[in-house]
Formats: structure tokens, C-alpha cells, sequence
């Protein structure tokens, strides 16, 4: 016989595996001495990998361009007043402003372009990655809603380097009544590919969280695209009806959904 | 009064303390972006040599937020023990740090020269300390609570048990509550941030967590860490050991947290006239963390570091059982890297040491900090060398409610082990009962039919 398989594995199992089924914490992962096996080191690193890779992404605009073709729909190029991610992690101020090309960009759109009930936001936030995978299918289902709603459309902007509020400036830019705003949250190890959509009613720089709505874990494993949309096209028609949109706007659209079901 | 230093040929000027202390501040982010941080290298020396030369009494004539303004002021000025002081009230700054790592400055006398520390004198000295000597001074304190067991005696090491669950799930909780007490943790306090404030989900945890306790006779407490108010709400239909809250360094933070000093007061005194403590009366938990002043827009111009031992000055007027600092969860852009976050985690540990605080550390980061386990291995061992009264058990270290990274079981055992310490004792001698350790201290393997494994949440 070898030798070596005389050896014991020295990693120890916990006898309480059955209990995984309650939670995904990583219980019951064993030991070797007092330290995690490596198995699961390993795994841990990986999800962390994954995390740390979604924050350094960069935001695909050729490839949600070209996805976004066949919708017609105009599309500009934005990007914050952070220079680059190291500031971007350590100034979330300079995130919430538009540069100074992209002002100009939204100073000099026709008035065709102006006064439109929503401006859709594309915004990397701290998963690019989420954004890349995510804006075409919620925006397959969310664009025709939207049009059978009635709801009058923003150029869609794409925004490099951006935090939540920089739709504050853009949508206030465009005059648009509400600012709808599409973007990367922070990854987690179980998710690093997470959409967030925020709803602002009448957007203007300062406004604070308060003011706005939000519907979170958009992605495969969580919400579902078709789900989020109708969420979000409830909201915004909410929104336009109450003419306000964050705590006071409260979000039954389950319960609408189930009543006329 | 002006503060001034040359350098050369050049004269760094420093309008008020407030300013002196925040670009006296080794660099971090927070301070950047609030617009505190000294602009150069030379000029943050700067600020520390004139620091160095400020006489502490100073520090009781210039408040850095007005009286007027901010009750942590108040409380800090009508509170401040001029006897225990009188000691040290001839010292500058620069003094007090020379003095606190000499022989001369024993346990003993470092315990009775607590109640004459303001959070500022504290803060001040930090700031011309290196990690060294943040260690060196912390781990000379002993600061020692009690409510069913022994808490921060020499070399003990204890841990806040984690077990948080993204729906609050009992089964899911009570599955990793179980996991870590076979692991050894949770002798500190089993504490769960509940997903949701809403009392009944706060009632039916309590319950869980005190049927458990009273089934197995653990030495210990439990506690959820809802608001002070769903806490008060509660507390007479349910079984609450301590009470939790977050708290802040200046009135407005707190104001953001939605407490006052006298809604702290009230609960104080209510959870004490509930009696649930075996062996002490320390029944207060709260936890801090540098930033949060800035995070609520109510720093009044005082840098993180300071605004966070002011907040030692609110805790120590409650007695608390435990005080966290979880450095590492508020973001990058407060404190954006390993090296900050440890800087950050010893100054915490060590100034809430001097102002005879319990102090216990929460060792984490954030997936956009530029942090790992790796930074997260030496902040442990540093704080395990230091005295740290507890630590954070998180099942693999992954926080699945909150998605953020801390210490695991595993860690814990890990410190221990190396550093030769144990759980608090009352709550050792239950782990040996139960076959858990052994005499040696040692983890044991745990058969399929142990009691614990036999638990049913919810029955």
C-alpha cells in the first residue's frame, strides 16, 4: 500500500452538516488545528475575488450601446468629476457631480430632448459588472411598459464613475420630471453582480435618500427582471400621481400585482 | 488661543484646538474628505509637535464644540474628576505620552487616572502614539464586567457569538449559534442584528435566544441590536438581557441615531431594574465606529478619530457590559485601507482602554476597502496582544445579513491559541462540561449525538 494513504486527513468534518439546510452561512465548514481547511479558504477567496473584481469593473458603453440599438432611443456618454476608482472609493461627493463636459453635453441637448417624465441613469456605482450583465434584460422589459404606460423618455445616460445622486444633476439638466437610476451595488461575497433601481420625483442636486425609493438585489438569483420592471413602472406611475416619490411613496406594488391577479 | 510651530522657515499655524487635533491625525480618508486632514507630510508633524506641547489643562479651558451647543460637551466638562486628574494636570501632551509608557504608569494607577481623562486629552495623546505604544499603554488596563459571567480579566479573550441571518430566519439563527458555541464562542454576549426593527420580530428572537440559554445553562447573555426605543417598547413582555444602541461623539450623531443622553438614562435604568444579571450589573451594549459623525453630516468640524472617543464619554456614563468598535464596516471612504483600518481599530481599543472602558473590536472591512483577511489576520493578532476584551464570531467570517467580512469561530480559536488565552471563565468551565474544550483548552470533537445537536428552534 502507499504510504501516504496511510496518513489521515487531517481536516476534521463537523457532525452538524445537516444543519446547512437552515442557512447559507458558512456553518459546518470543519478544521484542520483550529484553522479553516483550505477547501474553504479557497472558496471564500474566490467569492472575494469575484467582489473585489465587480469594484474595479469598467462600465461597457460599446457593448449597452449596441444592445440597446434596436430600442431607438437616444444615448449620451456621461461620466462624474472623479478622476479615477481610487477617488471615486474615497470621494463619494466628487461621484455625485457630473464633469464639466458632461454638463456641457446636457447644456447643449435640444429642448426635443427636455422636459420627459423619466431620465433613465445607467450608472456603474461599485459593480460595473452588474451593470454590464443586467441593463439589456431589464430594459427589454422595462421599455415597453413604459411606452404603454404613456411615459415620455429622457436621452438614456450612461454614466462612468457615478454615485446614486449624480442623477440629481443629470436628471435636473434634462428638466425631467422623475430620474430613474440603474446601478451597480456594493458586492457582497453571495452576489457581486447586484442591480439596484433608484426613483427620484423632481430631482435636484442636494436631495438626500429620504427622496427617493429604492428596489435592490436585481439579478438572476434574486429579483427577477420581469418583476423589477413592473416594480419600477408602478412606482414611477405612482410617483406622477402623488407627485412625490421616498418615504411617502410606499410600495404596494405586490399587493396590486396580487389584486388584480 | 493660537497654536503655532516653525519649521525652518516655516510657520504652520493651527486656529483653535479643534483644527490642532484633526491635522495632528495620522492620514485617513475620512479626514480628506471632510476637509480636517493636514495639507503636507510637514505640516501633520507640524501639528504634532505643537500638540506635544499643549499643557493638558488646556484642554479643560478650550471646549472643541461650544457648552452651549452639544450635551457631550456638557457631560464631558460636568463629569471631569479634577482629583484624579490632579496627578497629571501639570503635563502637556507630549508628557502624558512619555508618562504612559513608563513603569510608572501601572494598571493600578492607570485605573484611578481614568475619571480624570477627557475624550480629548485621550484623543490628543493617540494621535502622537504608534501602534507600539497604542498597545503597549492598552494592554497594561484592565477593564473588567460582569452580568452572568467575567468579561476582560488578563488573559481572557471573548467572543460576541453572530449568528445573523438575512430573514431572521429562528432556524437559520439557531443554526449558527449552535455552530459557534461548538467552536467556543459566544461567551462575550449571542448578539443578532435583526433584519428588520419591528418589535414582534425582536420579541420572537429574545425568546428563542433565552429558551436556548435556560435549556443548555450557558453563562452568558443575549441581546439583539434594535433601536434603545423597540428595546424600552419591549422589555416588559420580553425576556431582554442587555440593550443595545449605536452611539456617536457629538449631539448632532446622536441626534441622526434618533437618541438623546436622557433616552440612554432611561434605558439604563430600566434594563437595571429588570435584574436579569447573575454576577454584575453591566447591562449596557453599544457600538461605535469612526466616521459615523461624518457619515451623519454632524462632525462640527472635529476629525473621526476625536468625534470617537467622544463617544467613550457617553458610553462610560452607563457602565456597559461591552463597547464595540466596528472599525472596518463604514467604508473606504473613511478609513480606505488595511493600514488605516488598524491604525484606526488600535487607537479605538486603546483610548476607550484609558477612559476605563470595556473595549471590544469588531475586525472587518467592507469589499470595496482595500482590506482582506490577510489585514484582518494582523489587526487579530494586534488586538489579542493588546488586551482586546472581545472579538466578533461570524460563521467562515462572512456576515451574510449585513455582507461584510469579520472575524470567524476559527479566528478566534486561532488567537487563543496563540497568545495563550481563554474564554471568560464561568463560560470555559461550561465548555469543558460540555465537552467542548478539553483541560488543555483544546477544541474537542463533538459527537453526532451531542445535546446541542439535538436543539429544535421553535419548539
Amino acid at each position: 500500500m502507499n504510504r501516504e494513504l496511510q496518513h489521515r486527513n487531517p481536516v476534521q468534518e463537523d457532525p452538524w452538516s445537516s444543519l446547512k439546510a437552515f442557512t447559507t452561512a458558512r456553518i459546518a465548514i470543519g478544521r484542520t488545528g483550529t484553522a479553516i481547511p483550505l477547501k474553504e479558504v479557497l472558496s471564500f477567496k474566490l467569492a472575494h475575488a469575484h467582489a473585489r473584481d465587480a469594484v474595479y469593473s469598467r462600465l461597457d458603453t460599446m457593448l449597452i450601446q449596441e444592445q440597446l440599438q434596436p430600442f431607438h432611443i437616444d444615448m449620451l456618454l456621461l461620466h462624474s468629476s472623479v478622476a479615477d476608482r481610487q477617488e471615486y472609493l474615497q470621494r463619494p461627493d466628487k461621484g455625485r457631480r457630473l464633469d464639466a463636459h458632461s454638463i456641457e453635453t446636457l447644456h447643449t441637448l435640444p429642448i426635443s430632448s427636455l422636459q420627459k417624465d423619466v431620465a433613465i441613469i445607467i450608472a456603474d456605482g461599485l459593480s460595473a459588472t452588474a451593470m454590464n450583465i443586467h441593463t439589456l434584460p431589464l430594459l427589454a422589459q422595462l421599455l415597453p411598459m413604459l411606452k404603454s404606460a404613456g411615459i415620455s423618455l429622457s436621452p438614456v445616460c450612461l454614466i462612468e464613475q457615478a454615485r446614486v445622486a449624480i442623477g440629481d444633476e443629470a436628471g435636473e439638466l434634462l428638466k425631467a420630471r422623475m430620474t430613474l437610476v440603474l446601478i451597480g451595488e456594493r458586492p457582497g461575497l453571495s452576489a457581486a453582480d447586484s442591480m439596484g433601481a433608484y426613483i427620484t420625483f423632481n430631482p435636484r442636486i442636494g436631495n438626500t435618500d429620504e427622496s427617493r425609493n429604492c428596489i435592490s438585489n436585481i439579478r438572476q438569483e434574486g429579483l427577477q427582471y420581469e418583476q423589477a420592471a413592473g416594480k419600477i413602472c408602478y412606482l414611477l406611475q405612482e410617483a406622477v400621481r402623488l407627485q412625490l416619490s421616498g418615504v411617502g411613496l410606499k410600495d404596494n406594488y405586490d399587493a396590486t400585482a396580487r389584486l388584480e391577479g | 488661543m493660537a497654536y503655532h510651530h516653525t519649521i525652518h522657515n516655516k510657520t504652520y499655524q493651527f486656529g483653535n484646538l479643534r483644527t490642532l487635533l484633526a491635522k495632528a491625525t495620522p492620514f485617513r480618508s475620512g479626514d480628506a474628505l471632510a476637509g480636517l486632514a493636514a495639507d503636507s507630510y510637514e505640516e501633520r508633524v507640524a501639528a504634532q509637535m505643537t500638540l506635544a506641547d499643549v499643557p493638558l489643562k488646556t484642554f479643560l479651558q478650550e471646549a472643541i464644540i461650544p457648552y452651549e451647543k452639544d450635551e457631550i460637551t456638557r457631560l464631558i466638562i460636568d463629569t471631569h474628576d479634577q482629583s484624579a486628574f490632579a496627578p497629571i494636570s501639570h503635563f502637556t501632551v507630549g508628557e502624558l505620552r512619555d508618562w504612559l509608557l513608563s513603569d510608572e504608569a501601572d494598571p493600578q494607577t492607570l485605573q484611578r487616572l481614568s475619571p480624570g481623562l477627557t475624550p480629548e486629552m485621550v484623543a490628543a495623546v493617540s494621535k502622537l502614539m504608534r501602534n507600539q505604544d497604542l498597545i503597549s499603554v492598552a494592554q497594561k488596563c484592565e477593564v473588567v464586567t460582569r452580568f452572568r459571567n467575567t468579561i476582560g480579566l488578563k488573559g481572557h479573550l471573548s467572543v460576541r457569538l453572530q449568528p445573523n441571518h438575512n430573514t431572521d430566519d429562528p432556524k437559520g439563527i439557531a443554526a449558527s449559534i449552535i455552530d459557534g458555541l461548538l467552536y467556543g464562542s459566544g461567551d462575550a454576549v449571542i448578539g443578532i442584528n435583526p433584519a428588520t426593527d419591528s418589535p414582534q420580530t425582536v420579541i420572537r428572537l429574545l425568546q428563542m435566544l433565552d429558551q436556548l440559554r435556560t435549556q443548555f445553562d450557558i453563562p452568558t447573555q443575549s441581546c439583539i441590536l434594535c433601536h434603545v426605543t423597540t428595546a424600552l417598547e419591549i422589555m416588559h413582555r420580553a425576556p431582554v438581557d442587555l440593550v443595545f444602541q449605536s452611539i456617536g461623539g457629538t449631539e448632532r450623531t446622536n441626534s441622526s441615531f434618533g437618541i438623546q443622553l436622557s433616552l440612554l438614562k432611561e434605558a439604563h435604568e430600566a434594563a437595571l431594574s429588570l435584574q436579569r444579571g447573575t454576577i454584575g450589573n453591566n447591562v449596557m451594549y453599544f457600538e461605535t465606529g469612526q466616521g459615523s459623525a461624518l457619515s451623519a453630516n454632524a462632525h462640527e468640524g472635529v476629525d473621526q478619530q476625536t468625534c470617537e472617543v467622544r463617544s467613550y464619554a457617553v458610553a462610560r456614563q452607563f457602565s456597559p457590559l461591552l463597547v464595540n468598535t466596528v472599525v472596518g464596516f463604514i467604508g473606504p471612504e473613511y478609513l480606505f485601507d488595511g493600514k488605516q483600518i488598524i491604525r484606526a481599530a488600535l487607537e479605538d481599543h486603546c483610548c476607550g482602554k484609558l477612559l476605563g472602558l470595556p473595549m471590544g473590536v469588531d475586525i472587518c472591512y467592507t469589499n470595496h476597502a482595500e482590506a482582506d483577511q490577510d489585514d484582518m489576520d494582523n489587526l487579530l493578532t494586534l488586538l489579542g496582544v493588546a488586551g482586546c476584551n472581545f472579538i466578533m464570531g461570524v460563521p467562515g467570517a462572512d456576515d451574510i445579513m449585513l455582507n461584510y467580512q469579520s472575524t470567524s469561530f476559527h479566528d478566534a480559536l486561532y488567537v487563543r491559541k496563540v497568545l495563550g488565552l481563554t474564554p471568560a471563565p464561568e463560560f470555559e468551565a461550561w465548555l469543558l462540561r460540555q465537552g467542548i474544550l478539553n483541560s488543555k483548552g483544546q477544541l474537542q470533537q463533538v459527537g453526532k449525538m451531542h445535546q446541542l445537536l439535538g436543539y429544535n428552534a421553535g419548539e
